[in-house]
């Protein structure tokens, strides 16, 4: 129960932080389907640096260096995204899923690229080793594993709050998603808030994907990618309503989902269902179709997304 | 747009072939720089390994044979490519064609293993497994307005764990290793049959009637989107639901037959795979296998167009094989999907790029009509 409850919160993390960067990206109307790529690229951000960055340093830095490093790589990455859909008025759609297969195969090149030479060509895999690291975001209270990218979530979470409903910015940034001509009509900078609704959700979509990857294991085979979390924190905004607090508790329902599957054979009468692990592995996506299915019908989604600003067209 | 004397840039497929050549070898580029950033000394051998492909075989009986393989894999990623193309023709972006694989696959090996069934039995599966697939997506569209692309998405992993689970009973499996057992040995009537066509190919046994039934079904899809009613209807709805809508036409309907025969599309090329049997299908996989990500690649690349898909798909299942090419001890051969993902990003600029040709030769005409009669204002598009 306590490690079902641990898993829960983790993956919750992860699809809320990557769930709020969907949000800002589409509340800037800009979709933003490249978020598992970003997810990828972030977690190869923040893996370097746990291999690198000596322990001696403490976990304090240790914690800090690792989330700057993938909120970086991440938000780099965004770039790719904001300057496509942006300024040469790409498809968003056909951009998102290209930075998708892009980071799986960049991260496998680039790290397959390291491991090689530091082996002298004895080691070809493209994993990422980080035991050691990993303990500085743990703390332990009996047998549950509390992790600091919890309160980062947190975190996040008030900060978007804020960001997007307390301040001129969030003000601004939510016109641009639903009228972006309007907005443009009283001098604010479309292009410019687009950027940033796009640049904050690499931020967060790559710390999401650092927590994920050291969610549950000490290594990490990038190869894999992130198995559609990238996904599926999609749709968690999408039934969050792409507001914050209801992000984060559909968040926590599909974290509890996916936790399942990780622990179902602690619960001795899940075991006995004796159903196969690939059951458990379908749930998140199966009752993430069927909210979907029950709540789009009147969809609250920005106005504008996903069509490229002109302004021409005004 | 259509004037005499005007350049040869104006045709619509030549700016798409130009700007398709242009991705082509910006992603090779950048390809070429990864390389060098990793070990310079070898970058070059290595891309051109990548290039040449089965080519670096000297005999002439190799070549064929390994061409015979390219070829053999070029028809699933066609068959994916033309599922993508289908749906976009008709407004939707199918990711779902991965998934529509994945289901494709599971059908049709279940059928030539489990139940020993003729291969056009089992291909006539594969076609409804993905169909079925993709009708799902195509009504969850109209009936509750969940985006295509996210059901998509979601099915793809829902079709990957139960195909793993359908596969990995008694009987399908090879008891000792993850994979399925042969179909070569357990029911050759299962086999689509090869027609004499590996006798050209060195005697490649997996060379079969695949390859040009790929080839039949772009045409037929050129045809259908091109030179019949329901083609433009589809289309029509594509472009503008509303208006489809009120001209008379079955907007939902078309939805759904759309997302069907793209899923249809999908799940063949699976069959045309597996039932060659040059591949097993891995019961333990863990991600979506890339076969139909690469039909978008290779859709895009083909300019959206069946004909060229037939291109597209070579090119890249070429540059696929050739990964496998390069100095294993210094390199990896995911280079060439990490080419491959280039290209495709650089062809999302692709409308980008022709509507700057389309505008520089706009400019161009009105200057030297301005030049001709001043009095009146230039052409506008």
């Amino acid at each position: 129960m306590i490690l079902l409850s641990q898993y829960t919160l983790l993956f919750a993390s992860v699809l809320l932080l990557v769930a709020l960067g969907g949000c800002f990206a589409e509340r800037s109307g800009v979709i933003n389907i490249g978020l598992e790529g970003i997810m990828v690229i972030g977690a190869l951000g923040g893996a370097l640096v746990m291999k690198f960055l000596p322990m001696e340093l403490g976990a304090a830095t240790m914690i800090v260096a690792v989330i700057l490093s993938s909120a970086l790589a991440g938000m780099l990455y965004s770039l790719l995204l904001a300057v496509a859909a942006i300024n040469f008025k790409a498809d968003q759609t056909i951009t998102g899923t290209a930075m998708n297969m892009l980071a799986t195969a960049a991260a496998t090149v680039g790290v397959k690229a390291m491991n090689t030479a530091a082996s002298g060509g004895n080691d070809v895999s493209s994993d990422i080793v980080y035991t050691r690291a990993r303990d500085a975001f743990i703390v332990r209270f009996g047998n549950f594993e509390f992790n600091w990218f919890m309160v980062v979530a947190l975190v996040a979470l008030l900060v978007a709050w804020v960001l997007l409903y307390k301040v001129k910015f969030g003000l601004r940034l939510r016109a641009c998603g639903e009228h972006p001509q309007a907005a443009d009509s009283v001098g604010i900078n479309v292009y410019k808030m687009r950027y940033a609704g796009v640049m904050i959700s690499g931020i967060l979509g790559g710390i999401g994907g650092i927590v994920y990857i050291t969610a549950g294991v000490s290594s990490w085979k990038f190869e894999n990618g992130v198995a559609g979390f990238g996904f599926l924190a999609l749709a968690v905004m999408i039934f969050g309503q792409w507001k914050p607090f209801k992000i984060a508790l559909a968040a926590l329902l599909f974290g509890f989902f996916r936790a399942l599957g990780n622990v179902y054979t602690g619960f001795d009468f899940l075991k006995n269902l004796n159903l196969p692990s690939g059951i458990y592995n379908m749930l998140p996506y199966i009752i993430s179709l069927l909210v979907l299915a029950l709540t789009s019908k009147s969809s609250l989604a920005p106005k504008a997304e996903g069509i490229p600003y002109d302004k021409g067209s005004r | 747009m259509k004037k005499k004397r005007s350049s040869i840039l104006r045709y619509d497929g030549v700016q798409t072939l130009l700007a398709s050549l242009l991705c082509i070898l910006g992603g090779l580029l950048i390809g070429f720089i990864v390389l060098l950033i990793i070990e310079p000394s070898g970058a070059w051998e290595a891309i051109t390994s990548v290039l040449k492909s089965y080519f670096r075989y000297s005999s002439a009986k190799m070549q064929l044979k390994y061409l015979g393989q390219v070829l053999t894999r070029t028809a699933p990623l066609l068959m994916c490519a033309l599922s993508v193309l289908f749906a976009y023709k008709v407004g939707m972006f199918n990711i779902g064609a991965a998934g529509q694989y994945v289901a494709g696959a599971c059908a049709a090996l279940y059928m030539g293993i489990a139940l020993k069934m003729p291969w056009w039995v089992c291909m006539i599966a594969a076609m409804a497994a993905g169909a079925l697939l993709g009708a799902f997506s195509g009504a969850l569209k109209t009936y509750c307005n969940v985006n295509v692309v996210i059901s998509g998405i979601m099915l793809n992993w829902i079709a990957l764990y139960t195909t793993n689970m359908v596969l990995s009973m008694d009987g399908i499996k090879n008891p000792m290793s993850p994979y399925t057992m042969q179909l070569r040995g357990l029911n050759t009537e299962g086999l689509i049959p090869q027609m004499g066509l590996n006798t050209l190919f060195g005697n490649e046994k997996s060379v079969t009637i695949a390859i040009p039934l790929a080839i039949v079904m772009a045409i037929v899809v050129w045809f259908i989107l091109n030179k019949t009613k329901f083609g433009y209807e589809l289309k029509a709805t594509g472009y503008n639901f509303h208006a489809a809508k009120y001209s008379g036409m079955k907007e939902n309907r078309n939805i759904i037959l759309t997302m069907m025969i793209a899923g249809a599309l999908a799940g063949m090329g699976a069959s045309l795979l597996y039932l060659t049997g040059i591949e097993e299908w891995e019961t333990t996989i863990s991600s979506v296998p890339a076969m139909g990500f690469n039909g978008i690649a290779v859709a895009f690349l083909g300019g959206l167009s069946p004909i060229g898909s037939i291109l597209a798909a070579y090119f890249i299942q070429h540059i696929t094989m050739g990964g496998g090419n390069v100095d294993l001890s210094v390199y990896c051969a995911q280079i060439s999907g990490l080419i491959s993902s280039l290209i495709i990003f650089l062809c999302a600029f692709v409308a980008f790029f022709k509507l700057a040709i389309q505008n520089r030769l706009r400019k161009r005409e009105e200057a030297a009509l301005l030049a001709a009669k001043p009095e009146k204002g230039g052409e506008n598009a």
